[in-house]
């Protein structure tokens, strides 16, 4: 136990949430990991990839390792290139990695650090009117992680016993938007190989950012299989949102708020749950906080004793 | 032991066998060439 609190500690003075809220906000957090992980300007300048050894360490979002800018890995991408070679059956590193990164952050994450999450916040803030995605289509995600990114590269080999990254190739847009429209427009090598895969991608990219004006989120709530396994550990993971329950009036501005469709005083960590942390902030009564910090508490129960009646 | 701590512990060790194991190479090999699956060319 003892052990359990020094490590939640740590992680929370590494994010520092409540000065993360003051100081930067979200969308400065967002654009920073975006430019941060593909710093590699004269991959764009050179037209080719960053080839450095830092590319054997996985980034904790989805980031394809095909764009010009990326010094880092993709671990999705990275999982079915390990699983998908002949003879190996399990990525202890990859695993290992996103398993970790699971338990300390959940999907943390996806509200803070994918830059894909950020290009779809981004449209979303075109219209204000927003659909809710049906239930049903946000299994789908966990069937990708499953089947396209696990099972497929794994049992459906080639002849000579390589897998394909069946999710990379037939669904995901990152690879398509960070790398692909550049490198067939300045590559004409490449350009003159491109057939149906290329336009089915290029229409997928423009279907999910076209419903992002309607749908808050469509990849991350229906498609993406790094937002399946993060939810998974939404639940547990050290980074989570606490609801103290004598403290909520029942006004339902979280509710409203929440654009992941979660009910915040019903379940706080719900596995839809991204942490953006906008629940928190139109909470009126602090119902509901980044962690148990004394200060916070203390400063939340005047606020409650400060409410008329 | 908190369960938490102890996956922890578990993930920390999967990835010092993964790097022990070269996983890391294969991982290096596939990022540093153009993935052509990925942005949807082969």
């Amino acid at each position: 136990m003892w052990c359990y609190k020094k490590l939640q500690g740590f992680v929370w003075s590494v994010l520092v949430l409540d000065k993360i809220k003051s100081i930067f906000n979200r969308r400065l957090v967002q654009a920073l990991s975006l430019v941060g992980s593909n710093s590699y300007l004269q991959g764009f300048m050179q037209k080719t990839i960053y080839k450095g050894n830092t590319k054997g360490v996985c980034v904790p979002f989805l980031n394809c390792y095909s764009c010009p800018g990326a010094r880092f890995s993709c671990p999705i991408g990275s999982l079915q290139a390990v699983l998908g070679k002949r003879n190996n059956y399990f990525s202890f590193y990859v695993i290992g990695f996103l398993v970790l990164m699971g338990i300390l952050f959940g999907r943390f994450i996806c509200g803070f650090l994918c830059p894909f999450g950020f290009v779809q916040d981004m449209i979303a803030k075109i219209s204000k009117k927003k659909y809710k995605a049906l239930k049903l289509f946000k299994y789908i995600k966990y069937i990708n992680l499953v089947l396209l990114v696990i099972l497929l590269p794994l049992f459906f080999t080639n002849s000579v016993g390589v897998g394909t990254p069946y999710f990379c190739k037939y669904v995901c847009p990152v690879g398509t938007l960070e790398g692909g429209i550049f490198l067939v427009a300045v590559n004409s090598a490449l350009r003159n190989t491109i057939g149906f895969l290329y336009y089915y991608k290029v229409t997928m990219l423009i279907a999910i950012l076209v419903s992002s004006v309607f749908i808050y989120r469509p990849f991350c709530k229906v498609l993406c299989p790094l937002g399946a396994l993060y939810a998974l550990f939404n639940r547990i993971s050290l980074v989570n949102i606490k609801f103290e329950m004598y403290a909520c009036v029942s006004c339902g501005k979280c509710e409203k708020t929440c654009q992941m469709d979660v009910v915040p005083f019903i379940d706080a960590n719900n596995m839809e749950c991204i942490r953006c942390g906008k629940c928190i902030k139109a909470c009126p009564t602090k119902a509901l906080s980044f962690n148990t910090n004394k200060k916070r508490k203390e400063k939340r129960d005047e606020q409650i004793i400060k409410i008329p009646e | 032991m908190n369960y938490k701590v102890f996956i922890v512990l578990v993930s920390i060790s999967l990835i010092v066998i993964g790097v022990l194991s070269r996983e890391v190479n294969v991982v290096l090999q596939k990022a540093t060439r153009i993935c052509l699956e990925c942005i949807g060319v082969g």
